[in-house]
Formats: C-alpha cells, sequence, structure tokens
C-alpha cells in the first residue's frame, strides 16, 4: 500500500485531525483543572478572547474587506469569509431580530466537536465555548462590543449548533487617533 | 482528510495553550508546566497516529518508523519534512528541522531563547504519543535549540 499521505493543496491548511484534537486535549485538561463548566466555559472564552484579538489582524491582512457598514454586513463576512477562512465551514445566517442587531451563526458540522461525546453531567458546558471568544474578541478590536453565546449545541442532542450574536454598542473612544 | 483548519488559528490555539498552562500554575508548579504540555501533547500524538496510519502497511522496523515520522507525520503536522536524520543505531536518533514551525514567527538567531523549551514541550509530547501508539517506548524525547528556527529532537528509545 502506497504511504503517501494526502498533501492537502493549501499551505497555510493545517491537518483538521490536528486542530481538533488539540481542543479537545485542551478542554480535557479544563476539565481536570477546574471541574466546574461554568468556570470552564469562562477559561475557553477568554482563551479564545485572546486568539480573537489576534486573529482579526491577520483576516483584515488576508481577507482584503474594508469596514462593514451595518451588523447584517458584518454577519455576511463572519459566516462566509472567517468561518471559511479559518475552519473551512460555512455557517448559516438566520433569525435576525427586528431590530437587525441581533443573529444566529447555524452550525452544522462544527469541526471542533469530531470525536467528542459529552459525559452526562455536563449540560452547562459550552464545549466549544472558544469560539464565542473568538468572536467576541475580533469584533471588539473593529470598535463593535458583541455578546456571544451558545444556545443550541449538538453535543447536547440539538439538531444544530447555534450561536447568538448580539450587537451592544459601537466602541467610539477605541478609535486611535488620526484615524476616522 | 476531514476538515481542514487554517494555520493561523492552530498556532494561536498552542500559543494560548502554552500561556494558559503557564499563567494558572501557581510558583512552586511552574517547574510542572513543562511536563503538563508534554503530556498533552503526548495524548494528541497517540490519537494523531492512529489516524494517519490507517492506510499504511506495517512498518519493517524501527528505522522505517523513524523515517514515516520524519516524512509522514511531520509533512501531516508541519507543512514539511524533517531536515536531517541521525541514528546512533543504538536507540537514539536526532531528528533535525531546520526552520521548526512553532519558532519560526519567534525568532530568528539567539533573541527569546529563554521562552524556546515552553513552544517545543507539546511538539516533544505529539513525538513520544505517535510513537508509543506504535510500540516504540521512548525513554525521553527533548529538544534542543542553539539557534531559532532550527531545532534538533533527541529521542532515546528504551531497549526492552
Amino acid at each position: 500500500m502506497s504511504r503517501q499521505a494526502s498533501r492537502g493543496g493549501d499551505p497555510r491548511k493545517v491537518n483538521g485531525e490536528l486542530f481538533t484534537l488539540t481542543y479537545g486535549a485542551l478542554v480535557a485538561q479544563l476539565m481536570k483543572d477546574y471541574e466546574n463548566d461554568d468556570e470552564v466555559n469562562k477559561q475557553l472564552e477568554k482563551m479564545g478572547y485572546n486568539i480573537g484579538v489576534r486573529l482579526i489582524e491577520d483576516f483584515l491582512a488576508r481577507a482584503n474587506i474594508g469596514r462593514c457598514s451595518d451588523f447584517r454586513e458584518t454577519a455576511d463576512i463572519v459566516a462566509r469569509v472567517a468561518f471559511k477562512m479559518y475552519l473551512g465551514i460555512q455557517p448559516v445566517v438566520s433569525n435576525w431580530s427586528a431590530a437587525g442587531d441581533e443573529f444566529s451563526l447555524l452550525i452544522e458540522n462544527n469541526p471542533l466537536t469530531d470525536f467528542v461525546e459529552l459525559p452526562d453531567g455536563h449540560n452547562a458546558l459550552h464545549y466549544s465555548n472558544l469560539l464565542s471568544g473568538v468572536l467576541k474578541g475580533s469584533l471588539e478590536m473593529v470598535q463593535m462590543d458583541v455578546d456571544v453565546r451558545f444556545v443550541q449545541d449538538q453535543l447536547k442532542g440539538d439538531n444544530i449548533t447555534e450561536i447568538r450574536l448580539k450587537f451592544i454598542k459601537r466602541l467610539e473612544d477605541a478609535i486611535p487617533a488620526g484615524e476616522d | 482528510m476531514a476538515t481542514m483548519a487554517d494555520e493561523v488559528l492552530f498556532e494561536f490555539l498552542h500559543m494560548e495553550l502554552v500561556s494558559h498552562i503557564y499563567r494558572t500554575a501557581s510558583k512552586d508548579e511552574k517547574d510542572h508546566c513543562i511536563s503538563k504540555l508534554e503530556s498533552l501533547g503526548f495524548r494528541v500524538g497517540q490519537s494523531l497516529i492512529e489516524r494517519f496510519t490507517k492506510e499504511t502497511s506495517r512498518f519493517k522496523d524501527e528505522l522505517d518508523t523513524m523515517k514515516f515520522m520524519c516524512k509522514e507525520f511531520w509533512n501531516a503536522i508541519y507543512k514539511k519534512q524533517v531536515d536531517n536524520l541521525r541514528t546512533n543505531h543504538q536507540g537514539v536518533y536526532v531528528l533535525q528541522d531546520n526552520r521548526f514551525k512553532f519558532l519560526t514567527q519567534l525568532s530568528n538567531g539567539k533573541q527569546y531563547m529563554e521562552a524556546a523549551p515552553k513552544y517545543l514541550a507539546f511538539p516533544c509530547g505529539l513525538i513520544r504519543g505517535a510513537l508509543s501508539n506504535l510500540g516504540i517506548n521512548c525513554i525521553v524525547v527533548t529538544a534542543d535549540v542553539s539557534a531559532m528556527p532550527a531545532c534538533k529532537f533527541q529521542i532515546q528509545i528504551q531497549r526492552v
């Protein structure tokens, strides 16, 4: 049999299993360290936030997009461009609030949860909560204060994974001097 | 191959993993950080190798296994092969990577040398975990850096 492992075409991609398994090892480690679902959620979000504030730089440098004119455009870019670029998936944007300040990202095949089964008794755990932090952190760097939370999770038996994003306010003061 | 993630995302995840372990360790736990990261890597390496070798024919011998590590394993994870493989034929192997992925963004020379070990513990664990699931027990896998981003991984195999 051939030993040639498939060499993915895009040089900027790593093996998805490596990413998924590393993330899984991280969550397992956190569960061991804290033994408390809420605290693990908090730590995952914090780490995601730290990643998000860096990731946005990479994203803006590579995606070649400008400033979003409204939250709908932001939703579109996040789902169609950002998720595609980093995780290779395109969530569906839906459930807009009447005011247009709130929407859901519907993820059908969450790559973070490949090979994962949640043991009983962890209903409070948001396994993929790193994503909340990443979204929050990266949007904060483009002056958007956004609330991000998981409302449905396939790991808990829901049909789909749903992340709800709510626009809170524009962070006007964060614009550096000299920019409009 | 299943999903592909972007390498930047993986690198950031690894950086956060390292800094989280160090951030949450108390003063007298600091010594354990390296071994904690190493054991995380071990766990990941163990699972990964099962996925990577599911369509591979049986390895002829230890050297053949090592060649697999240097070529396919390295390629799947770091998108390149190991630059140099040496062995004393008594269970010690040295894998040299002249541009090790986790170090290329860190420094190009001797700056930040003191930071290097914490970014190499996880990769060392990966190797040890992978080999262990291929039936090769290593006493230790250590990483040795004299100038970044080049790195030498030394693998010492337990002889029964």
